[in-house]
């Protein structure tokens, strides 16, 4: 078995915010019906988080339940943990109409925080990063320059970003670009 | 810029995160129909000079498809609601007949106009 390795292999990068690569990360996709109690209960026990409601994140012991759409959820949790985490919700979703896959290699993530983290996706980004707008547990699915991409505020003012591995080169150079020592504008 | 409120999400998304999906409320006429249906479900579209109804996808963001309702002219957008409907919510037209008496889209109208419908015969 080759060795695993995220896409930028732990780059970082620092100037009005520390833009890294998040390194390996587990992420797992849920496909299902959100009202359900069958799926909240399955989430439940897995992760520990409730449904997050719509645009937010939950949170607990390491694992973080992202909305993603009506009817998608986002589980990020340890790398390790993700087959182990796959095969107990497919389990208990038996006989719901559901998916769940482990998307972790398919992806990739990075975090930005410091004081110039707002401004820094504020430039790439068609979002209101007001402080009073986009409040930690906030969660957003848009577009990162010219390729998709989401992001959402931990409680520790640390943007943490989600986007395709195959553009994983791509967004690390925009956020680094963005967040180079010379280019404050200084809005937020 | 064109904004629009997708009804899954409640994002205020500029054109940027949407894309376009042509006329709403089309009816679909496929095999065993005759060729005059065919022809006009797969050519025939509006064009008008006001209120028009359209798709949308909300690509970059929550990836759903959605109807929003707005004036060709002023580009005023009067509401957007979601594709599981074949038909616009009435208090969405209600809105329009307000502010656009006498509107005709389709087979939709100002159902409070005198004479809601007339240009269609003819």
């Amino acid at each position: 078995m080759s060795n695993a390795v995220s896409v930028l292999n732990g780059a970082s990068f620092t100037g009005l915010a520390e833009v890294k690569d998040a390194g390996l990360v587990g992420m797992i996709t849920l496909r299902g019906d959100l009202a359900s109690k069958s799926l909240a209960k399955a989430v439940k026990e897995c992760t520990g988080c409730a449904i997050p409601g719509i645009r937010k994140v939950t949170q607990a012991d390491g694992t973080t339940v992202v909305w993603m759409s009506p009817d998608e959820l986002l589980i990020v949790t340890a790398y390790q943990d993700v087959d182990a985490k796959v095969d107990a919700l497919s389990t208990a979703l038996t006989g719901a109409h559901a998916l769940v896959v482990n998307v972790s290699d398919a992806r990739a993530m990075f975090t930005v925080s410091g004081s110039g983290a707002r401004e820094v996706l504020a430039k790439v980004a068609p979002v209101d990063f007001a402080a009073d707008q986009f409040v930690p547990g906030g969660f957003r699915r848009t577009r990162l320059a010219q390729v998709a991409g989401a992001f959402w505020l931990d409680t520790d003012a640390c943007f943490n970003i989600v986007c395709f591995r195959s553009v994983g080169q791509y967004v690390f150079d925009l956020l680094t670009t963005s967040a180079d020592a010379n280019a404050e504008v200084g809005v937020y | 810029m064109l904004i629009l409120e997708c009804p899954y999400c409640g994002v205020h998304a500029e054109e940027t995160e949407l894309q376009a999906g042509g006329e709403a409320h089309l009816k679909r006429f496929g095999p065993g129909s005759s060729d005059e249906d065919f022809h006009d479900y797969l050519f025939m579209r509006e064009n008008p000079k006001g209120v028009h109804f359209e798709r949308w996808r909300h690509v970059n963001g929550c990836g759903k498809w959605f109807h929003a309702a707005r004036c060709t002219v002023t580009l005023e957008v009067f509401g957007t609601y979601t594709a599981q409907t074949g038909t616009p919510p009435q208090a969405l037209l209600d809105e329009i007949s307000t502010k656009r008496p006498g509107w005709t889209w389709r087979e939709f109208t100002d159902a409070s106009a005198p004479h809601a419908g007339a240009e269609d015969a003819s």
